[in-house]
């Protein structure tokens, strides 16, 4: 892939790859009942990564737990303010979130209004015992709203605004991360 | 997906394909949501919605005010047989009144074709027309496509519609005819030749009178409610004769030996265009229109509440 000096590799796959085990670590290691948890990948790009830790999860445990994706285009604050046009992607969820102990995965955590819209979407599927959140990327200090990732791959500070994170699917349930100016992509 | 904007819904005409789909997969995630057991968003909370029904509706009325409803809009609702209307108001007068209590969107029927786009020429809210005289439909096509659509798993390129009725009156086939020449399916307009308009072929579509070859043809029946209010001069000798020509009952489909699809845009005359067996038959999806009806109505109005269809 051919990147130009604007652009700053900020995970490489190699250590992507670690995350993803971490991840999986960590949730075995807090979640003792399987059974309870449910994992639930963010629309759209919050899916893949989902994926991933699920993978991981099921190589060490041989467990199956419960997975689902979620769109929050319905639960959005900005429909016909901000000018753009959403499109809803699906929302896939065969089990009661009722009682359940959620884990919500996506890939950047920024502003933190679309994790905000998809705890509200996740409520019409009923009332989860608990939610954590799950990001590969936590850009900090541009938080418009009070939330907080339980699980972090990596945190970068987004003072800058002019920057963008990319998170380039790869292969293999591989990925990269890298930092973009936006006026050059 | 191709971006189109388009600010009101007045026709199917001049839409093109891609903003079909971009309905389509909006409505297919409404239609997950109407499925789950909290059937409400707060998407549309700050938009308020004038449903203005000059003529009379229960079904298309009840489907949008559930529609904006379940997307959190305030709804303010209004039937010309008891307003201001009857005391000589002008169609402008009466909207922009009630636009000035600050409306966003207005949802309406009016037995004048073009009404609606007379309206949004003078008016600053968007509209959406839900029929205007024998002129347009076009939340109905769409949801008839909708469910032709699901029905098919996805696609009704190539798919052979027949809407069965009086074509010459009906909005319902002619957005029909619009929504379904755009996503590839070839249509045949069949009944009497006097309630077939003088140069439909001009559409795009086959006309047949004769409604055994017509079926024989089809993969799907749309079949038209018989609009009697509509019957000024005779177009035909009796409706016994047209049920005895037209109707779909089930000698008629079960000799067909295939899996006709059937549909019914309603209200239905039982035992007119279609019979009650029929109706409620297995290859019947007439309750699944009404339902689908709700989930595009909400996509439409998503949509448009983005500024942009």
């Amino acid at each position: 892939m051919n990147h130009n000096s604007d652009t700053k590799e900020l995970l490489s796959a190699s250590r992507a790859s670690l995350i993803f085990k971490r991840f999986a670590l960590e949730l075995v290691e807090n979640y003792v009942d399987l059974k309870e948890l449910a994992i639930i990948g963010l629309q759209p790009r919050g899916v893949a990564l989902a994926e991933v830790v699920m993978k991981e999860l099921k190589a060490i445990t041989s467990h199956d737990v419960l997975f689902g994706t979620l769109d929050n285009t319905f639960y959005r604050d900005d429909i016909g303010r901000s000018g753009e046009i959403h499109i809803p992607k699906p929302s896939k969820i065969d089990f009661s979130t009722e009682g359940k102990r959620i884990v919500l995965i996506d890939d950047v955590l920024y502003t933190g209004r679309s994790v905000r819209s998809a705890i509200d979407g996740l409520m019409r599927f009923g009332r989860p015992q608990s939610i954590e959140l799950m990001v590969l990327v936590d850009r900090v200090f541009q938080r418009e709203v009070p939330i907080k990732p339980d699980y972090i791959g990596v945190s970068i500070d987004s003072r800058n605004t002019e920057h963008y994170v990319r998170v380039n699917w790869l292969d293999d349930n591989k990925a990269e991360v890298w930092l973009k100016d936006k006026e050059n992509d | 997906m191709t971006e189109v904007k388009q600010k009101h819904l007045l026709g199917i005409k001049g839409m093109n394909a891609n903003q079909l789909e971009t309905i389509f997969q909006t409505a297919d995630n409404f239609l997950e949501l109407l499925q789950s057991p909290v059937k409400k968003t707060p998407a549309l909370r700050d938009v308020t919605i004038a449903n203005l029904f000059f003529e009379n509706s229960t079904r298309t009325r009840v489907s949008f005010e559930l529609a904006e409803k379940r997307l959190g809009a305030d709804v303010v609702n209004f039937s010309s047989s008891s307003s201001s209307v009857k005391k000589g108001e002008t169609l402008i007068d009466t909207v922009n009144n009630i636009l000035s209590m600050k409306v966003d969107m207005v949802v309406m029927r009016h037995p004048a074709p073009g009404a609606c786009r007379f309206l949004s020429k003078h008016i600053d809210a968007q509209i959406i027309n839900a029929g205007d005289g024998t002129h347009e439909h076009p939340t109905q096509a769409l949801l008839d496509a909708f469910s032709m659509r699901n029905h098919f798993g996805g696609s009704i390129e190539g798919k052979k519609v027949v809407i069965v009725g009086d074509i010459k009156h009906s909005r319902v086939a002619i957005s029909n005819i619009h929504a379904l020449r755009l996503l590839g399916a070839e249509v045949m307009v069949c009944g009497p030749s006097t309630l077939i308009p003088k140069n439909i072929e001009s559409l795009g579509v086959k006309v047949n009178t004769r409604i055994e070859e017509a079926l024989e043809w089809a993969d799907v029946a749309n079949m038209l409610r018989i609009q009697l209010e509509r019957q000024d001069a005779r177009f035909f000798p009796s409706l016994r004769e047209y049920t005895r020509l037209y109707g779909l009952d089930k000698n008629r489909l079960d000799a067909l030996n295939k899996d006709l699809l059937v549909m019914h845009p309603g209200p239905i005359n039982r035992g007119v265009e279609i019979s009650s067996d029929v109706a409620d038959s297995g290859q019947s999806i007439i309750l699944q229109q009404v339902e689908n009806g709700v989930a595009v109505r909400m996509a439409v109005l998503f949509l448009l509440a983005q500024g942009n269809l």
